[in-house]
C-alpha cells in the first residue's frame, strides 16, 4: 500500500470524525466531546496532508505551524466573551485568506488546466472576499471602524462595474493560467475590494447574518481550494462549513424576515417611519422595581447587545439566583438574532454560569408570556418591539417578536430614550404596563439586588 | 473523470452538511459557527505541499503564509470554541 493510499484512507477518517463532531455539536451535553472529535480529525487530516509527495523541505511549514499555533492559542485564551463575534470574524478571515493563497501558490506547482485555473480563481476569489470582508465585519464588531451601514449613489453601479472586471479578469487569466499574469494580480485585487464593498452597506445589527455568511464563505473557499489542487478531504470539510454557513443565515433571515438580498443590499438605513407613537412614558425607581421583583414569582429576562455592551451578564445572573432564592421561577428568553452573532447571548449567559436549562428560545416563551409577572428587557429593542406584529406600516413589520408587551409588567432598561438599530419608534416603551428603569443597566440591577441584601 | 468524481463528493458533502446542521438548538448556534470555523482551516493539509516545495521561491512564501494562516483558523477555532462550550452547564452539574 503506498503512502499516498494511506493517507487517503487517512482522509475518509477525518471526514468520519467531522461528521460526528459536527452532529455532536447540536446538543449542548454533547457538544463539547463532539468539538474534541472534530479537532482529532482536523489533527490526522493534517499528519496525512504532510505525507503528500513533493514536500521536500519542512522548515517552512513547522515554522508556519509555530507562529500560527501561538497566534491562534493566545487569541482564543485571551479574548473576552464579549469579544467573541470580533474574534469569529477574524478567524473566518484568516481561513479565507489561507485558502486564496493555497489557491495562488497551485500556480507554481507546474502547468494547470483550464479547470484548475478556475478552480485557482474560485478559491482566490471567495477567499479574498472572506478575507477583506471578514476584517471589515471586526471592524464594525469591534466599533474600530462606524458599525453603521455605508450606503453611497451609485454604490449598485460600482459594484457592477467590479463584479464586471472580475469576470473579464477572471477570463483573461483562465485563457493563459500563469502564475506571473497581470490578470491574476488584478483579480486577486478586486476581490479583496468586493469583500469590503460587500460588507460596508451592512449594519451593525444584521451582523448575525454577515457572520454566519462568512462562516460559510470561508468553508466554500477551502472547498475551491480543494478542486484546485485535486484533494478530497478539502471538498468534503469545506462544503460541511458551506452547508452549516448558509443555514445558519438562513435562520438568522428568518428571524428578521429579510430576505438575504434584502439585509445584504438595501442597507436598512433610510426607511420610513411607521405610525407616531403617542403616549406616556412611566419610569420607575429602583426602590419600586425591588418590590415588584419581591412579589413576582415568574420572571423573564430578555437580553440585547446592550447587555454585551454593559457588560450586565453576570449581574442579570445574580439577579436571576436571588429571585429563585425568593420562590420566584426564573427563565431568560433569547431572540435568534439578539446580539451581533448568532448565539451571542447564550454564550454571555453561559460565560456567566447561568445553566441552559434556563435558556428558552422565543417560539417557547410566547405562548406562555402572558403567566410572565415581570419580562425585564435588557438592551433589546427591535426584537420586542410590537411594531413589528401590529403597525403595517413600520419597517421591521412582520419580524417575530418576543411578545414582552404581553407580559404582566414590563422592566425596559435603558440608558435614555433614543431608538433602537433600526431607527423605528418603540411602542413598548409607552405601553399601560411598561416601566422604565432609566441608566446602566448594571448600575440599575445591581442596585435592586443590594435592596435584596 | 476526475472533475465529475470531485463534483459528486461535493454535492453529496453539501447535502449531508444540510442534513447534520439543521436542528441545532439556538443556545448553540455561536459554538456550532466558530466550531465550523474551525473545520474550514482544513486548508492546511493542502497548503503543505506549496510550503514544501523548494524550486520556487514564490510558492514557497504562499505555502508558508497560507500554513501560518490556515494554523490560526484551526488552533484558534478549536480552542475558542471548546472554551466556550466549557462554560455550557447543565443545572445539575450546578453553576460556580
Amino acid at each position: 500500500m503506498s503512502i499516498e493510499m494511506i493517507a487517503n484512507l487517512a482522509y475518509v477518517v477525518s471526514a468520519i470524525l467531522f461528521i460526528f463532531g459536527l452532529k455532536m455539536l447540536g446538543s449542548p451535553a454533547t457538544a463539547r466531546r463532539g468539538n474534541l472529535l472534530s479537532s482529532l480529525g482536523m489533527l490526522i487530516a493534517v499528519v496525512a496532508g504532510l505525507t503528500a509527495e513533493g514536500i521536500v523541505s519542512y522548515e517552512y511549514i513547522i515554522g508556519g505551524i509555530i507562529v500560527g499555533s501561538i497566534i491562534g492559542a493566545l487569541a482564543a485564551r485571551l479574548v473576552a466573551m464579549t469579544s467573541m463575534p470580533e474574534m469569529v470574524a477574524l478567524f473566518n478571515g484568516s481561513g479565507g485568506a489561507a485558502s486564496l493563497l493555497v489557491g495562488w501558490a497551485t500556480l507554481y506547482t507546474g502547468d494547470v488546466s483550464t479547470f484548475t485555473a478556475v478552480t485557482i480563481l474560485l478559491a482566490i476569489l471567495i477567499g479574498g472576499m472572506t478575507f477583506t470582508g471578514s476584517l471589515i465585519a471586526y471592524g464594525k464588531l469591534s466599533e474600530t471602524i462606524n458599525s453603521a451601514a455605508v450606503v453611497f449613489t451609485g454604490q449598485q453601479i460600482v459594484n457592477s462595474l467590479i463584479l464586471i472586471g472580475i469576470l473579464v479578469s477572471g477570463y483573461m487569466f483562465a485563457i493563459n493560467p500563469v502564475a506571473d499574469s497581470q490578470w491574476l494580480y488584478i483579480m486577486l485585487g478586486l476581490a479583496m475590494v468586493f469583500g469590503v464593498m460587500a460588507v460596508i452597506p451592512i449594519g451593525g445589527a444584521d451582523m448575525p447574518v454577515v457572520i454566519s455568511l462568512l462562516n460559510s464563505y470561508s468553508g466554500l473557499a477551502a472547498c475551491a481550494a480543494g478542486f484546485a489542487i485535486n484533494n478530497n478531504i478539502l471538498i468534503v470539510a469545506g462544503s460541511l462549513v458551506g452547508a452549516a454557513g448558509i443555514i445558519l443565515t438562513n435562520i438568522m433571515c428568518k428571524a428578521m424576515n429579510r430576505s438575504l438580498a434584502n439585509v445584504l443590499f438595501s442597507g436598512f438605513g433610510a426607511v420610513k417611519q411607521g405610525k407616531a407613537i403617542e403616549g406616556e412614558v412611566k419610569p420607575i425607581s429602583v426602590e419600586d422595581a425591588y418590590y415588584l421583583f419581591e412579589a413576582a414569582s415568574n420572571v423573564c429576562f430578555v437580553p440585547g447587545y446592550g447587555m454585551a455592551v454593559a457588560q450586565a451578564q453576570h449581574v442579570v445572573k445574580e439577579l436571576g439566583q436571588i429571585l429563585e432564592a425568593n420562590g420566584a421561577e426564573v427563565s431568560y428568553a433569547i431572540h435568534p438574532v439578539a446580539g451581533r452573532m448568532p448565539g451571542h447571548m447564550n454564550v454571555l449567559l453561559a460565560e456567566a454560569d447561568v445553566p441552559y436549562e434556563q435558556l428558552v428560545e422565543m417560539d417557547d416563551i410566547n405562548p406562555r408570556i402572558e403567566n410572565v409577572d415581570i419580562a425585564v428587557v435588557i438592551g433589546a429593542n427591535d426584537v420586542v418591539n410590537p411594531s413589528a406584529r401590529e403597525d403595517e406600516d413600520s419597517p421591521i413589520y412582520g419580524m417575530p417578536i418576543i411578545n414582552v408587551d404581553k407580559a404582566r409588567t414590563v422592566f425596559v432598561l435603558k440608558r435614555s430614550m433614543a431608538s433602537g438599530f433600526s431607527g423605528v419608534d418603540n411602542p413598548l416603551f409607552f405601553g399601560e404596563n411598561t416601566r422604565m428603569l432609566f441608566g446602566d443597566a448594571k448600575e440599575s440591577i445591581s442596585g435592586v439586588i443590594s435592596e435584596f441584601g | 473523470m476526475e472533475i465529475v468524481f470531485l463534483t459528486f463528493i461535493l454535492v453529496l458533502s453539501i447535502f449531508l452538511g444540510f442534513e447534520l446542521i439543521s436542528k441545532v438548538p439556538a443556545t448553540l448556534h455561536t459554538p456550532l459557527m466558530s466550531g465550523a470555523n474551525a473545520i474550514s482551516g482544513i486548508t492546511l493539509a493542502g497548503a503543505f505541499l506549496a510550503a514544501g516545495m523548494v524550486d520556487n521561491a514564490m510558492g514557497t512564501w504562499l505555502g508558508a503564509a497560507a500554513v501560518t494562516f490556515a494554523t490560526i483558523n484551526v488552533v484558534g477555532g478549536y480552542l475558542v470554541t471548546d472554551r466556550m462550550l466549557g462554560m455550557f452547564k447543565s443545572k445539575s452539574e450546578g453553576g460556580k
